[in-house]
């Protein structure tokens, strides 16, 4: 079964331009490019996204997460762990202290999870991370993801975590037992002079490129046709 | 400076009196910046057109200290990142944000 979707664009919204009567979707009726902009747009609203970041000192249940993600038509579940480390750099590592931005960073990550679905095709997704202190073991932060096929799982468990540590209004301080120090994220420090600035917050798998075949959604979406088989 | 507290317990770095020529934002300070300032909020008077970056000018030459982490912060206006040359207006909430370490 073939299936298409549409992009999420640099302009922050789903392209629409004039139909043509050579558009593979509309073939020129404005109401088939828009129903497809209104389908996905209420496809969006049963989005299952789940972000929480956590009172201080409270765990992190894992199987809560994973409960969430689960579902018939997923046939793949993707997680990560960040746990404290008892080492750092030769030094002995006591606890971890979390604190942050709370609004700005909840903000933030559901953002990050929208340009996750606009890069991949997913079913649900759960983030929560801990404030407070996180002894050496314990888990910090969580990301659950689902999808019906793992390629889409995976990599957006991978890119859900590098936006967080880049971008997320989130602090530790790494405690020894002869001091202690606030941690730098090198995604952060590398993100840094971007911040603020025009799609600086959030990087997307977003191709921009016009498609092969003609087609009225053109500059700024690539419209995929994915081929579906039934393995994960 | 005179730090005093006002009715909603916020220290203000300025007397509080509100004309068409000023704003009063609110800052948050974190991590390594509410260690160096000993604050977690201010309420502070600037002009009207003020700028974050002038904001910020405002806020190092009332902790000198924060000179030594200016360098590696951003800014963020009512919740999300935002530029130096950010006009910023009554009301409005800026985050003094020093290098992140989630995750």
């Amino acid at each position: 079964m073939r299936s298409q979707r549409l992009i999420w664009g640099k302009s922050r919204q789903w392209a629409l331009s004039q139909p043509s009567p050579d558009c593979d979707h509309c073939r020129g009726s404005v109401n088939s490019c828009a129903e497809q902009v209104l389908r996905k747009t209420a496809m969006n609203s049963e989005e299952r996204t789940l972000v929480e970041i956590l009172d201080e000192n409270k765990k992190i249940d894992l199987a809560k997460y994973i409960n969430y993600v689960s579902a018939p038509a997923a046939g793949a579940i993707a997680t990560f762990s960040g746990t404290t480390r008892d080492t750092f750099e030769g030094k002995t590592v006591v606890e971890l202290r979390y604190e942050a931005y709370v609004p700005m960073a909840i903000r933030n990550l559901k953002s990050i999870c929208h340009s996750a679905r606009s890069s991949w095709d997913l079913h649900s997704i759960a983030v929560v991370h801990c404030l407070g202190t996180v002894p050496v073991g314990e888990t910090s932060v969580f990301i659950a993801v689902s999808a019906t096929h793992r390629a889409d799982a995976l990599d957006a468990c991978k890119f859900l975590i590098d936006e967080l540590k880049a971008s997320v209004p989130i602090w530790k301080k790494e405690v020894y037992s002869n001091g202690e120090v606030w941690k730098e994220n090198t995604e952060f420090l590398e993100r840094k002079s971007e911040l603020g600035k025009n799609d600086g917050f959030c990087r997307r798998k977003v191709e921009t490129e016009a498609p092969d075949r003609k087609g009225c959604c053109k500059a700024k979406v690539k419209v995929e046709e994915a081929v579906h088989t039934s393995t994960s | 400076m005179e730090v005093k507290t006002e009715g909603d317990n916020l220290p203000t770095a300025t007397p509080v009196v509100k004309d068409g020529l000023s704003v009063q934002i609110k800052v948050l300070f974190f991590a390594k910046a509410r260690d160096i300032t000993g604050l977690t909020e201010l309420l502070m008077e600037v002009s009207s057109g003020s700028t974050t970056q002038d904001c910020l000018n405002e806020l190092v030459a009332k902790f000198p200290s924060l000179d030594e982490i200016r360098h590696c912060i951003v800014l963020a206006l009512n919740e999300e990142y935002t530029t130096e040359s950010a006009v910023v207006k009554d009301k409005d909430e800026l985050a003094i944000i020093p290098p992140i370490s989630g995750g």
